[in-house]
């Protein structure tokens, strides 16, 4: 089949001899990001007609256009970002987590159950008894897939796909269970008349939800965390070889099976934190749609940040304010707001594209080596 | 009972079509998580081409049928194609890359089946009476007969092509020499690559046809199982994760899909049948295909057999020059 008079391809692939410097790299990601929104633009005006220019404008205005939009904003940021950091250890291990999910529904279905049975308790410690019984349920939600995969080798991806569905159905079955008012098939918000119990206050005002709230301080916290615990620590250091290698992880002698276990209960124990984020901070009810798959989201927002939590930040925000925006599009153009899904979706193929031009170079016909 | 049954049948085709795709893109090595996605492009794709023609006066329901297939099929497959493209020749992590094409498929159908009619400056909810209608003819002609007709005709043409289909899938992969060029592929490429076969070609060719293939699931579910409209409910993104477990379910084989399929179908709707439950005990059995398919994933990783393994090479990319 090949000929050896065969002509040179037009260009070959190969590996980049040295690392590209930093600014370089983000520099290759924001091409491929403005190309995205390029392509979306054509997008938008061959399907709908408008004008993309003013459809980004609204987008930037549904963002950020009010006080109450802009915390909105930021509150769905933290949330995603919470997710995004509990997802980087797991993945920097190249241990697939896709069950965020349920690990985010168990934890806001652990918040809800204390504000429902412990509203007696002062608001203070009712809050810290909800972030402790999230953060054990995420921790047993990741724990189960952890062990399996340590001990049998069961392909973790479909295990936590499948404990996603099974968390699903169990939410199903509390919100029938708490159901109020009863045939309404959903939990309402929870204390809301009753006084509040168990809801995140207002950090600068009275209130609650109104302005910005301790959400943002408990996930900046957890940020943190996570940034010295996978760049400073000696666990962080032993996430890292394993991710680059689990031979030489064996070799090296770490404990490989262990640290899966242990790095997977931290992954799912800070997944449910965001669950009692979402319930405690912002929705103050519980459903099946709790989660809304942001936990499928984040884990594109940790990937593209390559696990670094302080780059999470951003891609957050990137991803929340398209979210806002499209809804924004939605109503004042009076078209659905799917419309942020496939945009999203644009952009995610365009930035994971990029990666590859970061990594490797194109090497066109007849040009000289250097 | 037979309704039971009927309902398994209807159920199971829509997975069966999902499954028996991403057998196929599994097979190449490639492990995409965008099945859901394909499907709702698929699903919509379908939708629209019928809709256009029935917009612009169409009335005979074959040619509605055959645009609907066609296009159906072209929109999975651009689907495939993307994925492709991103994994095999960019080098993109298959996991993320799938995901990504699972929220893109979702975010373009949802917004195009809600929109789509609003644009086209009609009211309400998109609707193809004549095609759906002819993808059904003789379901509505013969339901309620016998037992027999009810079982096996209740639904339309679609639920056999699934049959015929995963019998001439199953003959290619295991009595073909392309289907065994394709396992070798999965197993290592290097190899192959080595024994003169084109991985990338066959990569590419498989990811497009897979996804071509899931896309008919998305059809059979706008078209037949919700006969000819469309739901913003995210029906189609659960369906198509329980395609994904079916494969595994399945061990990556032609006929156990078949058999899955139904089965999966019957786990499905068996709430139905057992007495005693109120609304909330009701949505924890719910739970059974999910826990059902969990157990059979540890059961196989337990025993360890050497044929009931995923493809060796599945989910890592190839590229020559790193072997």
């Amino acid at each position: 089949m090949a000929k050896n008079t065969k002509k040179e391809p037009l260009f070959r692939m190969s590996k980049r001899g040295e690392v590209m410097p930093g600014w370089k790299a983000w520099g290759t990601r924001f091409i491929g990001f403005l190309l995205s929104l390029v392509v979306s633009a054509v997008v938008i005006f061959a399907i709908t007609g408008l004008n993309p220019i003013e459809v980004f404008a609204k987008m930037g205005e549904g963002a950020f256009g009010s006080a109450k939009k802009s915390w909105v904003t930021v509150r769905d940021a933290m949330t995603m970002l919470c997710i995004a950091v509990g997802l980087a250890p797991a993945f920097k291990m190249r241990f697939w987590n896709i069950g965020a999910e349920g690990q985010i529904l168990v934890g806001g279905l652990a918040s809800a159950a204390c504000m429902i049975y412990l509203k007696s308790l002062p608001g203070l410690v009712l809050i810290i008894v909800m972030m402790i019984t999230s953060l054990i349920a995420g921790g047993l939600w990741g724990l189960l897939p952890a062990v399996f995969k340590a001990k049998w080798n069961t392909n973790e991806t479909l295990f936590t796909l499948m404990m996603n569905y099974i968390a699903i159905q169990l939410t199903s079955f509390f919100v029938a269970q708490w159901e109020n008012p009863p045939g309404s098939n959903s939990v309402g918000v929870i204390n809301g008349r009753t006084g509040n119990q168990g809801w995140l206050p207002n950090l600068f005002s009275s209130g609650f939800n109104k302005d910005f709230g301790w959400n943002v301080i408990i996930v900046l916290a957890v940020t943190l965390f996570m940034y010295l615990y996978l760049n400073k620590s000696k666990h962080g250091y032993e996430i890292s070889v394993i991710g680059d290698s689990q031979r030489t992880a064996r070799y090296a002698g770490i404990r490989v099976n262990y640290a899966f276990v242990r790095t997977m209960v931290l992954s799912g124990a800070i997944c449910g934190l965001a669950g009692f984020v979402a319930v405690s901070g912002s929705s103050h009810t519980i459903s099946t749609s709790t989660a809304g798959g942001r936990g499928f989201t984040a884990i594109i927002v940790a990937w593209l940040a390559q696990f670094n939590s302080i780059v999470m930040i951003i891609f957050s925000f990137l991803l929340v304010v398209l979210q806002k925006g499209a809804q924004q599009i939605a109503t004042s153009f009076g078209l659905n707001k799917y419309i942020s899904e496939m945009i999203t979706g644009i952009i995610l193929f365009f930035l994971l594209g990029s990666e590859f031009f970061v990594n490797y170079k194109l090497r066109f016909r007849g040009r000289k080596e250097k | 009972m037979i309704q039971l049954l009927t309902s398994a049948i209807a159920f199971g085709t829509i997975i069966m079509f999902g499954a028996m795709g991403e057998i196929l893109i599994e097979k190449a090595g490639n492990l995409n998580l965008g099945i859901p996605g394909i499907m709702y492009l698929g699903g919509i794709g379908g939708l629209i081409a019928s809709f256009f023609y029935e917009l612009n006066g169409g009335t005979n329901p074959f040619v509605g049928i055959l645009l609907s297939i066609l296009c159906c099929m072209a929109c999975a497959a651009v689907g495939g194609l993307i994925y492709a493209f991103l994994t095999i020749t960019l080098r993109a992590n298959q996991n993320v890359t799938g995901l990504t094409l699972t929220i893109f498929g979702g975010g373009v159908a949802n917004f195009l089946g809600g929109s789509l009619n609003t644009i086209a400056g009609g009211v309400g909810q998109i609707s193809v009476p004549i095609t759906s209608a002819g993808f059904r003819w003789y379901a509505q002609t013969f339901a309620g007969e016998n037992w027999f007709m009810r079982i096996f005709l209740q639904r339309g043409f679609m639920a056999f092509l699934a049959i015929v289909m995963a019998l001439v899938l199953y003959y290619f992969m295991n009595r073909t020499r392309t289907g065994l060029n394709l396992r070798a592929v999965g197993e290592n490429p290097g190899t192959a690559d080595a024994a003169g076969i084109n991985v990338t070609k066959y990569k590419y060719v498989a990811n497009i046809v897979g996804a071509g293939i899931s896309g008919l699931g998305g059809l059979f579910y706008t078209m037949d199982y919700i006969k000819g409209t469309w739901a913003n409910d995210g029906t189609i993104e659960g369906l198509g994760w329980l395609a994904v477990a079916l494969v595994i379910f399945a061990s990556w084989r032609y006929l156990r899909v078949l058999f899955g399929s139904y089965l999966f179908g019957l786990v499905y709707w068996a709430y139905l049948y057992i007495p005693g439950l109120n609304r909330s005990t009701l949505e924890l059995f719910k739970m059974l295909p999910y826990v059902v398919t969990l157990v059979v994933l540890i059961a196989v990783s337990l025993r360890k057999k050497r044929e009931n393994q995923p493809p060796a090479s599945l989910g890592l990319p190839y590229f020559r020059e790193e072997r």
